[in-house]
């Protein structure tokens, strides 16, 4: 795919690196919730080891309830896991940090700040030049073009996800965590995010760690797959995807893959039924 | 969107319905005082006609404006306490901790229960009517504040942390503006009570010389001209109104729109 986008910015001091190039290195991740009411608790994550290599997009998928946002959180830094080591960056986690940005599912922007003011909401530190300048370049580059002064409310749902998008690249962060996030959309502007999705990560090169629980869309977007099992959450198998994008949907490499997945969750019959 | 909701009601329509409902009304009223030949009741013209002679004496403008200078003052210290200390309850575990069981104790207190002591304590002055009317808009605002605090998006609060906020800026870039919505509708429910308590408090806690819209009801009482009392009623309901109206237009900003708006 020729690159449409604006150039990739040269503007900020390069990102952090790490030394062995990994930007996540998870070992024996486990979360245990404790039970409500008198019941027992509730394990959540069995052990997940998993390493994700700087500029790496990699994709969780599992069954609903199976973990695999609570793992996104615990990268995050919003939930304190149970046990294990959660290296991220080279360096143990803490909490949330402004290095790594997450986009939520949905309603995470600011209701109260219209299109440029939610996209410049983590640049306080730049100038006001330099501020309108990022603003006006991820303002391009998710398709907001003409709705710079428009309210959240004013948009239609795949549209505020672009605003968060745009949110989170113009805080220039090393990693994007992606939690769902077209999970509210229809199937069509679904799978435009994605294609969109692909083109900006193909020009910003940031590591994206996602969460879904569509197949298709962990195929189309990812270099890895990472299939989870149902609750307590290991991991049931790690599939590479090795396709240039954007993804031919109707190539045999393409429904091989999917089938692998399908076959990890254990539900190959229903794949080759449809 | 909602099945219940009407098509849209044509102009004339709905200025001929409440106008038909109002001209009935004062009909009623009218043959009631007539058939009834009622020597105290006023006719509804005669209400008018109070009202006009109170303006050519010069006391109507006068007791309008005391009794909304009482309201306004009043209000405008309790919304400037109340925001404040609504919001430090709301954030900060331990102050709600102490302060949430007596406000709640205190709250249920009718500001008219408290006449007695503010007589006691501030006698016939000005600043009797407003500390009563200073309580009965203290304690909504207070509340509503704490509890938008309490009900703001958790989403909002984690991207803000996410993007490494300092406390002020977490407070004046989303904690104030996720708040203000719901701060806006206790203002304007405290504005509402606080004009329903001037009349109580002027009836009882109120210099003659000063007068207002309660007094001017009380006084007239006394006097026999209930023409004057019905004519008090009408202005306290005419600018109560106009009060909430000229709130309500702060609701049309951008910066809280989008918490009344439906999506």
């Amino acid at each position: 795919m020729k690159s449409a986008g604006p150039t990739p910015r040269n503007d900020l001091p390069l990102r952090h690196t790490v030394p062995n190039g990994l930007a996540v290195s998870l070992r024996d991740l486990r979360m245990t919730f404790p039970g409500q009411r008198g019941q027992p608790p509730v394990e959540v994550i069995a052990g997940i080891d998993l390493d994700v290599h700087v500029g790496e997009f990699v994709v969780l998928v599992g069954p609903s309830g199976c973990g695999k946002s609570t793992v996104l959180n615990i990268l995050g830094g919003f939930q304190q896991a149970s046990g294990g080591q959660i290296v991220v960056g080279g360096q143990p986690v803490h909490g949330p940090d402004p290095r790594r940005i997450f986009v939520f599912q949905e309603n995470g922007v600011f209701p109260w700040l219209n299109v440029v003011d939610n996209i410049g909401f983590g640049l306080s530190k730049h100038s006001r030049a330099e501020r309108e300048q990022l603003i006006a370049h991820y303002v391009e580059m998710v398709g907001l073009k003409g709705f710079e002064k428009a309210y959240p409310r004013e948009l239609s749902g795949g549209m505020r996800q672009r605003v968060e998008l745009a949110r989170a690249l113009a805080a220039n962060p090393e990693i994007i965590w992606m939690d769902e996030p077209f999970g509210a959309l229809d199937y069509l502007t679904r799978l435009k995010m994605r294609s969109d999705l692909v083109r900006i990560w193909q020009s910003e090169r940031k590591t994206i760690v996602f969460v879904t629980h569509d197949i298709d869309e962990a195929v189309q977007l990812a270099d890895r797959v990472v299939v989870l099992t149902p609750r307590p959450a290991k991991i049931a198998a790690i599939v590479p995807i090795d396709l240039p994008r954007p993804r031919d949907m109707d190539a045999p490499d393409y429904l091989h893959a999917r089938d692998r997945i399908f076959e990890a969750m254990g539900n190959l019959a229903l794949a080759r039924g449809r | 969107m909602s099945l219940a909701q009407p098509r849209s009601t044509p102009t004339w329509l709905a200025l001929l319905l409440p106008l038909t409902v109002a001209v009935i009304f004062i009909g009623i009223w009218h043959v009631a005082v007539s058939w009834t030949q009622s020597l105290i009741f006023p006719r509804p013209w005669e209400v008018v006609e109070g009202m006009l002679e109170l303006a050519t004496k010069g006391v109507l403008h006068k007791y309008i404006i005391s009794s909304l200078f009482r309201v306004l003052w009043s209000f405008a210290i309790a919304a400037l306490l109340g925001v404040p200390f609504g919001l430090l309850l709301g954030w900060w575990r331990p102050a709600n901790l102490a302060f949430n069981p007596i406000l709640q104790l205190l709250r249920p207190i009718s500001p008219i229960a408290w006449i007695p002591l503010s007589i006691l304590w501030f006698g016939l002055s000005e600043a009797a009517p407003m500390f009563l009317i200073f309580l009965s808009s203290f304690f909504p605002i207070t509340l509503s504040s704490m509890a938008a605090v309490r009900n703001i998006q958790p989403v909002y609060l984690r991207a803000a942390s996410n993007f490494g906020l300092g406390r002020f800026r977490l407070f004046t870039a989303v904690i104030l503006p996720a708040t203000l919505p719901q701060i806006l509708t206790g203002l304007r429910i405290a504005l509402g009570i606080a004009w329903l308590v001037v009349v109580a408090a002027e009836m009882v806690v109120v210099n003659p010389k000063a007068g207002g819209l309660g007094y001017l009801i009380n006084d007239s009482r006394s006097a026999g001209r209930y023409d004057l009392v019905v004519a008090g009623m009408v202005l306290i309901g005419v600018i109560g109104l106009i009060l909430d109206l000229l709130i309500r237009q702060l609701e049309k900003f951008d910066e809280v729109r989008w918490a009344y708006a439906t999506q």
